[in-house]
């Protein structure tokens, strides 16, 4: 039977994104309805039952997220929705929000009624402004339909929902940092724990949660969790969507459920469509890029949590990032380097001082003057992040270096002795711009 | 500076710790919209946590002013309810605030992998051409500011431009030159705009984000 898309179903149709379209199209806000007749601790059952695992990346149950949300305390709780939106090759959120931003204002008033918050904040990164005004205006129509606000559905229920516009930082994906930049500080992550569930935002109990982790909330309530867990293989299911960007035919965004395989999502028509120009595939990122590279014999295992992190990878926040022969290992590390050094909070020193010696080092090996010694000291420096670092940021940055030294090591030796980069794509600066800045 | 005599520190530019102080500027006040602004979103935070608001106490300073002077952080801090050390602080974490004066139309080209893959250096060696200033410089009538920025979350419409608040997609190292021109004639209406928000706001056609002239996404 073919899939039938349910986050993703309408957004293509003009107007997706208006509240008509939502209440006409998609049973809209019947899901909260049906919440508030439940009790919280039912809502946190379903969506524990459902097997939801959160879509921001590191695929933690939400049900489980929610319930340790501490219950006995006076003070506020909090949801904290997650649209920073910044590893490189994702983009899902972006559409969910454009197009169906009721889907994620419903999800944010469930989440707040199950784990007994009245505020949400939705944090969205400063350059999505256009998307921002879009959730503003709809949050505002949701608000005049009754939908927030006040006593809900005459259900007692008190839910206000905030958008908080970031100001160009990656670190503040991370939860806790994303909790210290809605606090109005630097986005640099705590020392966990106490985790967010205990001492989240203003030190309050909190759940962050991805847009796109909330956005299934309304559909486990409406259809049941049993519907969402037999959509995809045992633990990994319910709708994914795919960010798929790089030398494709069809870059996008796709729904699918986590059974399709990495190739089908990169080759048939109904997704990516193939390379690009026909060229052979070189690897391909899977869950964007902080994640292990997989090879074009690794292409045949299901898309989930569970499937890609056998095949020695992540599937992360789901952006694969395919790339064709053209693509120099050694300069594909250092412009994610790049990237890593760019973002890195500066917090701790493994990573603050690390990822910019990696880049240093790639960008030497890249303009031919790297020497044989220096495949040791980017082990060595990778090494040295890996592991001990605050957040998961460390690790994410060394990856690229480990995974393109173990798959193309070859091409690191190369460049040593030739003396010069031996892969100069068309498509790249002509001029050697590396370390200009 | 470096601590060790064979070891160059990085630049402190690379880092978040960058501290350089800001020039004083002229007065400062929020106009009286702003400030009306101001007062409506510190509303959406508890009353003791108005540091929330900062972040949009800044775009509203810069809005009104171009950039972020000390003049306006000091004001930024009154408005708050803390110190302008604290403000500083962060207004130098954050990528989107500037402390000097930038061009009418900042152009901030993604540089990350998949607009890389699809020609961004590209992209950013021709409008460096075009304007003849070199990334992160302001040209000299102060009409452009070129700047590399990180993945913009658009990776399906590489290479991505974002220039103030507004997007352009799919810009092509060859139409780069041409894109300058059209600013320069037609200002903001030379850009495609996000596809996807255009398409939202009109209803355009049913294409998705995943086509690249053919073909539309499931
Ligand atoms: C460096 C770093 C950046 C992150 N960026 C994001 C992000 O942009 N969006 C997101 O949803 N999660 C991001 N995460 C994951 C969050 O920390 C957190 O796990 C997630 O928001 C939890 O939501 P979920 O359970 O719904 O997935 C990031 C994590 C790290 C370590
Ligand atoms: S690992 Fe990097 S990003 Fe994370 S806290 Fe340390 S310095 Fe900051
Ligand atoms: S890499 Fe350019 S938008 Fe993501």
């Amino acid at each position: 039977m073919a899939y039938q898309r349910v986050l993703t179903q309408y957004i293509n149709e003009p107007g997706s994104y208006t509240l008509d379209s939502y209440l006409k199209h998609q049973r809209g806000y019947e899901g909260l309805r049906k919440a508030l007749t439940l009790k919280p601790g039912e809502i946190i059952d379903q969506v524990k039952a459902s097997g939801l695992r959160g879509r921001g990346g590191a695929g933690f149950p939400t049900g489980m997220k929610w319930q340790f949300v501490l219950k006995d305390t006076p003070k506020p709780k909090y949801i904290c929705c997650n649209a920073d939106e910044s590893e490189p090759g994702t983009f899902k959120d972006h559409v969910l929000m454009e197009r169906n931003p009721h889907l994620l204002i419903e999800g944010c008033a469930i989440g707040c009624y199950a784990i007994g918050a009245k505020v949400a904040y939705i944090y969205i990164r400063g350059e999505f402004y256009h998307v921002q005004q879009i959730l503003e205006a709809e949050i505002e129509k949701a608000y005049k339909a009754g939908y927030l606000g006040k006593n809900i559905f005459g259900s007692g229920f008190d839910c206000d929902v905030y958008v908080h516009r970031g100001a160009g930082a990656y670190e503040a994906g991370e939860e806790t940092a994303l909790i210290e930049s809605l606090e109005g500080k630097r986005a640099q992550p705590r020392i966990k724990p106490p985790f967010p569930a205990v001492a989240g935002l203003y030190q309050c109990p909190t759940a962050v949660n991805n847009v796109e982790t909330l956005c299934n909330v309304p559909l486990i309530i409406m259809n049941g969790p049993e519907w969402f867990s037999k959509l995809g293989p045992e633990k990994n299911g319910g709708p994914k969507l795919y960010c798929i960007s790089g030398h494709v035919k069809k870059p996008g965004v796709y729904e699918a459920a986590m059974d399709t395989t990495l190739r089908e999502l990169i080759y048939d028509e109904r997704f990516a469509g193939g390379m690009m120009d026909e060229r052979p595939m070189k690897a391909v990122i899977p869950g964007g890029s902080s994640v292990p590279l997989l090879l074009p014999d690794q292409l045949d295992i299901p898309a989930s949590f569970d499937g890609v992190q056998k095949a020695g990878s992540l599937l992360g926040s789901a952006g694969l990032i395919v790339f064709n022969d053209s693509v120099c290992a050694v300069w594909l590390a250092m412009n994610l380097l790049h990237f890593y050094r760019h973002e890195s909070c500066g917090k701790c020193t493994p990573c603050r001082e690390g990822t910019d010696w990696l880049l240093k080092l790639l960008m030497r090996i890249e303009r031919g003057e790297g020497q044989p010694k220096d495949l040791d000291l980017l082990f060595g420096v990778s090494n040295n992040i890996v592991g001990k670092t605050l957040c998961a940021f460390g690790d994410a940055a060394a990856t690229p270096v480990l995974s393109t030294m173990k798959l193309f090591r070859d091409e690191y030796e190369a460049h040593i002795r030739a003396g010069a980069c031996t892969l100069p794509a068309p498509w790249r600066a002509k001029h050697a711009m590396a370390g200009a800045h | 500076m470096s601590f060790h005599p064979r070891m160059e520190y990085a630049p402190a530019k690379f880092h978040k710790s960058e501290r350089t102080l800001a020039e004083q500027g002229g007065d400062f006040k929020y106009t009286p919209e702003n400030q009306a602004k101001f007062d409506e979103n510190v509303t959406h935070y508890p009353p003791e946590q108005r540091k929330s608001a900062i972040l949009f106490a800044l775009y509203l300073a810069q809005g009104q002013q171009g950039y972020l002077t000390a003049a306006a952080m000091q004001h930024v801090a009154q408005q708050i309810g803390c110190t302008a050390a604290e403000v500083e602080d962060v207004v130098t974490y954050y990528t989107m605030f500037y402390r000097t004066p930038v061009g009418k139309y900042v152009i901030n080209v993604c540089r990350t992998l998949s607009c890389a893959l699809l020609g961004a250096e590209r992209v950013t060696e021709e409008l460096s051409a075009a304007l003849g200033i070199k990334p992160g410089e302001t040209d000299p009538t102060g009409t452009f500011t070129l700047v590399e920025v990180e993945c913009l979350g658009a990776c399906d419409r590489a290479p991505v431009v974002m220039v103030n608040d507004e997007w352009h997609e799919r810009l092509a190292p060859e139409q780069s030159a041409k894109l300058i021109a059209d600013i320069r004639t037609k200002g903001a209406a030379a850009f495609t705009g996000c596809h996807l928000n255009k398409e939202a706001q009109q209803g355009a056609g049913a294409r998705g984000t995943g086509d690249r002239g053919k073909g539309d996404r499931t």
